[in-house]
């Protein structure tokens, strides 16, 4: 029998009213404003944007304030109001040999051509926690020196010239687009990046240690990760030229890895490549890891049945609002399935109580239906 | 870009367009309704209805085939402008435009079993549209329903195709009547 | 164009107002904020993916002499997007060079500043190596 209920909605408006007040917290305490977490709680508007899949600090940090810092609550908020947004077209593939660079390392090159340039980074400080940050203060202007050139070169552009790397493959000009179609497998490494660019962040710092540690052969070296502007530029169908159509930043990690060869290819490098939205250094770092441990197959190697190499496995769990969506429903009513499951379980403790007859029904569980 | 062919789009494209796209789903889920559609004025010959079909469908996402007919610097600008819809070949359309004596030529995607949806929605222009003519039954119609259709024989072929096939949408003026590939027509 | 797409908005309307009336105009497409796909190119030099979307405003207007202007701005701002439109058909008829002195050079001047402040931070923090001991015994 299938009993249909309905109530609740005068407890989901208090319930609401509630969380409302609950996010302001304290009165007596300020509140915080959209522009002061845009520009005070930066990494985390970058996240809530790559996550998102949508480049908008203001949205992110609006996001944030609304969601009280459940980041995967503010990418959900992200997720779903892009949907609303119609489709201007794509832009052209951002040159991030352009970029101008606040944070430029290598960690294969020390006398990389345009140097090493740190950038507003954590790498050096020394995890203590600073309680002058809890009085309020201003900030001295950070020290200067004379301005970078505009651009440095890729670093893996001198091991490409010696022929030591392997060459990327063209590809074409529109590549496919999982929020367009759905993921089909096997999927080419454009699908695979732009699935990993969204991923979750801790799914794929997870997985990238995974293959550190020896779950899939995979010793990485960063040749180079950068942060900083690149412009965005778009054909612009009424005009009949490209425009540039804003700027963004952007967190870019190229990997190489020793490769020892295969029938078809000499012993060389290989690269593997992260790119996010905004500075999000340690998933630029992952996603580069992932992304070399996927490509296997084309690389010839073999599959040591790792997680990180499997790319069903990785893709359709990378997705942290389709994960938590799925997860978080099962606290929703499921009181008809527990009812079936709950009858079932009393008629095999009767049958055996009554006569010693074994239990031996196997129960055919279809859970998500009739819910 | 000539800039008369920027002229006559949606004033207020959220509101016209949601109207406009209740309207195309309406002619659509019930076979054989005429229905009105207002807000752009295309370029000549292009039919208002079609053009507010284009402008509520047509993005840069869904390529578009001009037929012949259909296939003037006009009309390619004021799509173009107005939707950034990319002009293909008919064999890589979501969308065909002209009159029947050029699209009953077939040639477009039907679809696949695995995704059905992977088909074109052609949009003719009839010189005239009236409930009277070929008989239409099928979902979304009571009984059975009449429709002008400019042939039988090619939308009873369709419909033998189901789960593929094209759909269509006629336009005539400002008005508009839809032939899902669910429809059998006698 | 490029430039008005990556102006701060405050900056542009600023300038906008003091460069004086409002000229009249029609709108051919009214303001509406989308989303543009941006992509990039594996391994930096490769095949082109989908990297995720981000926010653009665009507008097209039409002067009363017939020039046609289009904006194309980044973020939802509908006034920018405006302003944009008919900064780019002014920037076609005889008001040319007055709003490239008034509007454009001072936009262009502010952002140069800006990257370039940012650059120095970044300079500063370029690393000299020195050799402590070289271990040649």
């Amino acid at each position: 029998m299938y009993v249909a209920v309905k109530g609740g909605e005068r407890a989901i408006d208090n319930a609401h009213a509630w969380l409302a007040e609950d996010r302001r917290g304290d009165p007596e305490v300020p509140e915080l404003s959209v522009a002061q977490i845009r520009e005070q709680m930066r990494l985390a508007v970058n996240r809530v944007m790559a996550e998102g899949s949508l480049y908008d600090p203001d949205l992110a940090a609006l996001a944030i304030k609304q969601s009280r810092g459940d980041l995967i609550e503010a990418i959900f908020l992200i997720r779903a109001y892009r949907t609303t947004l119609p489709r201007f077209g794509g832009s052209r593939p951002v040159d991030t040999g352009t970029m101008a660079c606040d944070r430029r390392i290598s960690a294969t090159f020390k006398d990389a051509p345009g140097g090493q340039v740190l950038g507003p980074t954590f790498d050096y400080t020394h995890r203590l926690l600073d309680f002058k940050l809890a009085a309020e203060g201003t900030v001295p202007p950070a020290p200067t020196a004379d301005p970078l050139p505009e651009t440095a070169p890729h670093i893996m552009g001198f091991l490409d010239r010696e022929g030591l790397i392997q060459s990327e493959p063209e590809g074409p000009d529109t590549p496919p687009d999982l929020t367009r179609s759905p993921l089909e497998l096997p999927a080419e490494r454009a699908l695979r990046l732009q699935a990993l660019a969204r991923g979750d962040e801790g799914f794929l710092l997870g997985l990238a240690y995974s293959t550190q540690r020896g779950y899939a052969r995979n010793h990485a070296f960063v040749a180079e990760l950068r942060i900083g502007t690149v412009a965005v530029e778009m054909d612009i169908p009424e005009l009949g030229f490209a425009i540039e159509i804003g700027e963004m930043t952007l967190t870019e990690c190229e990997t190489v890895n020793q490769f020892t060869g295969s029938k078809t290819e000499p012993a060389q490098f290989t690269r593997g490549y992260g790119l996010v939205f905004g500075m999000s250094e340690r998933k630029a770092l992952s996603m580069a890891l992932v992304d070399r441990a996927l490509r296997w197959k084309e690389l010839g190697e073999d599959d040591s049945g790792a997680p990180a190499q499997n790319a069903e496995f990785v893709l359709y769990h990378s997705d942290n609002i389709q994960a938590t969506g799925f997860l978080e429903h099962i606290k929703l009513p499921h009181y008809v399935d527990f009812q079936s499951e709950l009858e079932l379980v009393r008629k095999l403790r009767a049958q055996t109580a009554a006569g010693g007859v074994t239990a031996t029904a196997t129960a055919a569980q279809d859970c998500e239906t009739g819910s | 870009m000539q800039t008369q062919s920027l002229d006559g789009g949606f004033h207020n494209a959220p509101i016209e367009a949601a109207y406009a796209f209740r309207a195309v789903m309406r002619a659509m889920a019930c076979p054989g309704t005429i229905v009105t559609l207002a807000g752009a004025e295309p370029p000549a010959p292009l039919s208002r209805a079609a053009g507010v079909v284009v402008l509520t469908l047509c993005d840069p996402e869904t390529p578009v085939y001009l037929a012949p007919s259909r296939n003037t610097a006009a009309i390619r600008d004021w799509i173009t402008f107005h939707t950034g819809a990319p002009l293909v070949a008919a064999d890589r359309a979501a969308f065909g435009l002209g009159l029947w004596s050029e699209l009953g030529q077939g040639g477009f995607p039907l679809g696949t079993a695995e995704y059905p949806d992977r088909s074109a929605t052609l949009i003719v222009e009839l010189p005239q549209l009236a409930a009277a003519g070929a008989t239409l039954q099928g979902p979304g119609i009571e009984t059975s329903a009449e429709l002008s259709l400019p042939e039988i024989a090619a939308f009873q072929a369709n419909a033998r195709l189901f789960p593929r096939g094209l759909d269509y949408l006629f336009t005539c003026g400002d008005r508009l009547a839809g032939l899902p590939r669910t429809t059998k027509v006698r | 164009m490029s430039l008005l797409a990556k102006a701060p908005e405050d900056g542009l309307a600023r300038l906008w107002s003091a460069a004086g009336p409002e000229p009249a105009h029609r709108v051919l497409r009214a303001p509406e904020t989308g989303a543009v796909m941006v992509r990039g190119r594996a391994g930096a030099v490769g095949a082109a993916f989908n990297l995720g979307e981000m926010t653009v405003t665009r507008c097209s207007v039409r002067l009363e002499d017939g020039t046609v202007g289009h904006g194309y701005v980044q973020g939802r701002s509908k006034a920018k997007a405006m302003t944009a439109a008919l900064v780019d058909a002014l920037m076609q008829t005889a008001a040319a060079p007055v709003l490239e002195q008034q509007l454009l050079q001072p936009l262009r001047a502010a952002l140069a500043e800006a990257a370039a402040a940012r650059s120095a931070r970044a300079a500063a923090t370029k690393v000299d190596f020195f050799t402590m001991v070289r271990g040649e015994d």
